[in-house]
């Protein structure tokens, strides 16, 4: 074949003594983006199955793609909603692509330079993390944040949050919704209040997200109907909105085995527990509103930052489905609390693995006393 | 008869299952290979051109000269490879066909009889899977009578083919007579054959499952997992038979049953042949295949050399994988694995709980790996290290999705520890 034959003349350029050799993971980058490459196995088992890291997180951004579709035309949708005027479908999504393209070109530009200086740097081979963690960045905002914002607080996701660690994998806390944070703290005008979900809103249109309503004081009768949150035609970040859209993604990563249904089912135990004890609204408006089922599916179940062991999934995602609801609803700053809880939760992930394998240790060095004891 | 069901685990369907059809191979070499051996310092007693026998010391083990290899065939020593630093790659032997062996009736201690004919280190202790010592007492010794891995052959057909029962049951009581502790017969549900013993420490389990309940470490857990400071042995079907020949004729016998299997074998089936054998005239090799003694998940890649190991009863032949595929990565696969690429780079540990579906162990797999990886005794130990052998983390090894070395690691933490506590 034509391209393989070019891409083995140019490799001896990219390795050690090669004009570009200092561009050696950048080419591998792309060569094993065309190609999986010849290696074989060389110690231990002779035959390997086909799931790679390439292959599970793509499966990542394809259980997004739903989110993506969706989010893109309620953008155009709530637009024009808010100016009132009436348009064609292909009208609605275009003025949602005009909205996306920025944002997607400036998560990937800013943090894949970013991970491929890091990997040229390292002498590594470039690692796919970027692939889903700049899929989730825009969907995980409101539509009209500054794409300078963006830019920033990608780098300091990247940067702060993983390369510092030693890259994908290593990271303690989940980098996009890091990013997100980072944006949350730093300018929170733009990030929450009842202006910044519709893009180019008209000025007299409310705009408030349903959590916005309730957190300021509104009650469920002020709510759009369950439909409408369940199908998603309502404002909020780009990629929440619709429940849809999210079950079809989750569902598919549960089914590919990549999401952890363990930590999905204790979120949710978590949070209709939590609301059951302490929320005035009935709970399965918790669920709907705001981005409790996005991060339950896409954020919650990450499993870099996860708890790592079967029993600490049900306990981290039981926790994170609590102190999500526990913030919302008692916590007088932020009406949302799912970010929040994640990262905390994230933080303590490692905790909660160094107690579970604890009780394993006890058991084992229990056996062996008694055992030494039956010696004697 | 107690029943054990192993529920995590994976069956990994491979094309090139044997025949059940057996025919006689006798070989034109043999090789004994101190590789094939954990530990073992090989020190010479032949030279090339030496004339041996069938149980004609080849070489003993320098760490204990009480364990001695000994020749599976009568002729003359045509070669003895060695590799860097001049280390004792293999001692091969031609064969005269006049199938000679020396006769051990005369030794009584049945312990001496086993060292002296060289069908001992059929014994293999655990921890660490070397050569069990003889001056041990073993807390009870394993023997797994079925293999779950892909493409196994399938004991019952090998017994009953060439009516192995007497010889079988005498092993198995030559194994009771080792041990203070039990000696666990680990049958699979349809075994035909049944234990018949007047010992009293024998003790017959069925297992039932998919990959590993066939893998000796799976069944030394569910019965009586290996504590810090313990030892027990083990052995597979086959080394049974060899050791109950040696006490039924007083010689050693060192025919093997094996099959060939894999989709780079044409018409795969059961051959009658000897421990070490060289097997290039039964597998009509394709270019760019690899030659595996014993299964994909654990074998030894021997394309090189093509001599049977000392304790596999089972070749293996598959087409390598040097192949580039565009996009492949993004391909859906419905078809079986059938090569050797390693179908994607080397990564971090990103993914969790992927082991765990694997590995029937009261274990944390990634904990373990990782404690090997930084190579902290006192953490290994705390999480199961003496438990495992690198071979029960196998099918971990071929679904991570990092591609990461894992029976290398293991194995390497493992040797770490011999070498600092032994």
């Amino acid at each position: 074949m034509g391209l393989r034959n070019y891409i083995d003349k140019t490799k001896p350029n990219f390795e050690e003594g090669g004009k570009f050799a200092k561009f050696h993971s950048t080419f591998e980058a792309f060569e094993t983006f065309l190609y999986t490459p010849n290696r074989v196995t060389t110690s231990g088992t002779h035959i390997r199955n086909y799931v790679d890291m390439k292959r599970s997180l793509i499966y990542v951004v394809f259980a997004l793609i739903p989110c993506f579709l969706f989010g893109t035309w309620n953008i155009g949708y709530q637009h024009f909603l808010s100016l009132g005027q009436d348009v064609t479908f292909w009208q609605t999504v275009g003025y949602g692509l005009l909205k996306i393209i920025p944002l997607y070109l400036v998560s990937y530009i800013v943090g894949l330079a970013i991970e491929f200086t890091f990997a040229e740097i390292r002498h590594e081979d470039v690692n796919e993390g970027y692939f889903v963690t700049g899929f989730l960045i825009p969907l995980i905002m409101p539509v009209d944040v500054p794409l300078w914002m963006l830019a920033i607080a990608v780098a300091f996701a990247v940067i702060i949050g993983k390369e510092v660690f030693g890259g994908s994998g290593m990271n303690a806390v989940n980098p996009a919704l890091l990013a997100r944070a980072f944006l949350f703290f730093s300018y929170p005008s733009k990030m929450t209040g009842d202006s910044v979900w519709i893009a180019e809103k008209a000025d007299a249109y409310s705009g408030a997200t349903p959590l916005g309503t309730i957190f300021n004081g509104g009650s469920v009768n002020d709510l759009p109907s369950l439909m409408d949150m369940f199908v998603g035609t309502i404002p909020g970040s780009i990629g929440e909105t619709s429940k849809i859209a999210i079950l079809i993604g989750g569902i598919f990563l549960i089914i590919t085995g990549i999401a952890s249904l363990r930590i999905i089912i204790a979120t949710f135990l978590g949070a209709i527990v939590m609301s059951l004890m302490i929320s005035d609204i009935p709970f399965y408006y918790h669920l709907l509103m705001g981005g409790f089922m996005f991060g339950t599916f896409f954020m919650a179940t990450d499993p870099v930052t996860a708890a790592q062991t079967n029993p600490g999934k049900w306990i981290y995602g039981f926790l994170i489905g609590a102190i999500a609801i526990l913030i919302r609803v008692a916590n007088p700053g932020y009406p949302e609390g799912m970010m929040l809880a994640i990262l905390l939760m994230n933080v303590f992930a490692p905790l909660i693995d160094w107690c579970v394998v604890a009780v394993n240790i006890r058991k084992r060095k229990k056996r062996w006393a008694t055992a030494e004891r039956r010696a004697k | 008869m107690d029943k054990i069901k192993i529920r995590k685990g994976l069956d990994i369907h491979l094309d090139g299952k044997a025949i059940k059809q057996l025919e006689v191979f006798e070989p034109r070499f043999c090789a004994l290979k101190p590789t094939d051996f954990i530990g073992v310092l090989p020190k010479l007693h032949v030279a090339e051109g030496d004339d041996v026998k069938i149980g004609t010391v080849l070489f003993h083990d320098k760490n204990n000269e009480k364990i001695v290899f000994t020749s599976p065939i009568s002729g003359k020593v045509k070669a003895i490879v060695r590799g860097e630093k001049r280390a004792i790659l293999a001692v091969v032997v031609e064969n005269d066909g006049k199938n000679e062996a020396i006769d051990f009736s005369s030794v009584n201690n049945p312990i001496e009889k086993m060292l002296q004919s060289g069908v001992w280190p059929m014994l293999r202790q655990r921890p660490f899977a070397t050569i069990a010592n003889p001056d041990d007492k073993p807390k009870h010794i394993f023997v797994s009578m079925f293999d779950t891995a892909p493409l196994a052959p399938d004991n019952n057909f090998i017994i009953s083919e060439t009516s192995q029962e007497t010889s079988l049951q005498i092993g198995i009581n030559v194994l009771s007579k080792l041990t203070d502790g039990n000696v666990y017969i680990n049958v699979c549900k349809d075994m035909s054959w049944r234990v018949s013993t007047d010992a009293k420490n024998v003790v017959v389990t069925e297992f039932e499952g998919p990959h590993p309940a066939g893998s000796i470490g799976t069944q030394i857990n569910a019965l009586a997992p290996i504590n810090k400071g313990e030892k027990v042995w083990y052995c597979y079907t086959q080394d049974v038979i060899t050791i109950g020949k040696l006490f039924l004729t007083g010689k050693y016998d060192s025919t093997r049953i094996i099959s060939t299997t894999g989709s780079a074998v044409k018409n795969p089936h059961y051959y009658q042949t000897r421990i070490g054998a060289d097997i290039t005239p039964i597998l009509n090799i394709e270019d760019n295949a690899r030659v595996i003694s014993g299964n994909v998940l654990t074998g030894t890649n021997i394309t090189s050399d093509k001599c049977l190991c000392f304790h596999d009863s089972q070749v293996t032949v598959i087409p390598e994988g040097n192949k580039y595929k565009m996009f492949g990565w993004l391909k859906p696969v419905f078809k079986r694995v059938n090569d050797t690429n390693t179908n994607g780079d080397t990564r971090p540990y990103i993914m969790t709980g992927q082991f765990e579906k694997v590995f029937p162990f009261d274990i944390y797999p990634m904990q373990l790996i990782k404690a090997c990886l930084i190579k902290d005794i006192e953490q290994m130990e705390e999480l199961g290290i003496y438990e495992v052998d690198a071979e029960d983390f196998a099918l971990c090894e071929f679904i991570d999705p990092s591609k990461t070395q894992i029976q290398q690691i293991i194995r390497e933490g493992l040797e770490f520890i011999r070498k600092e506590t032994c």
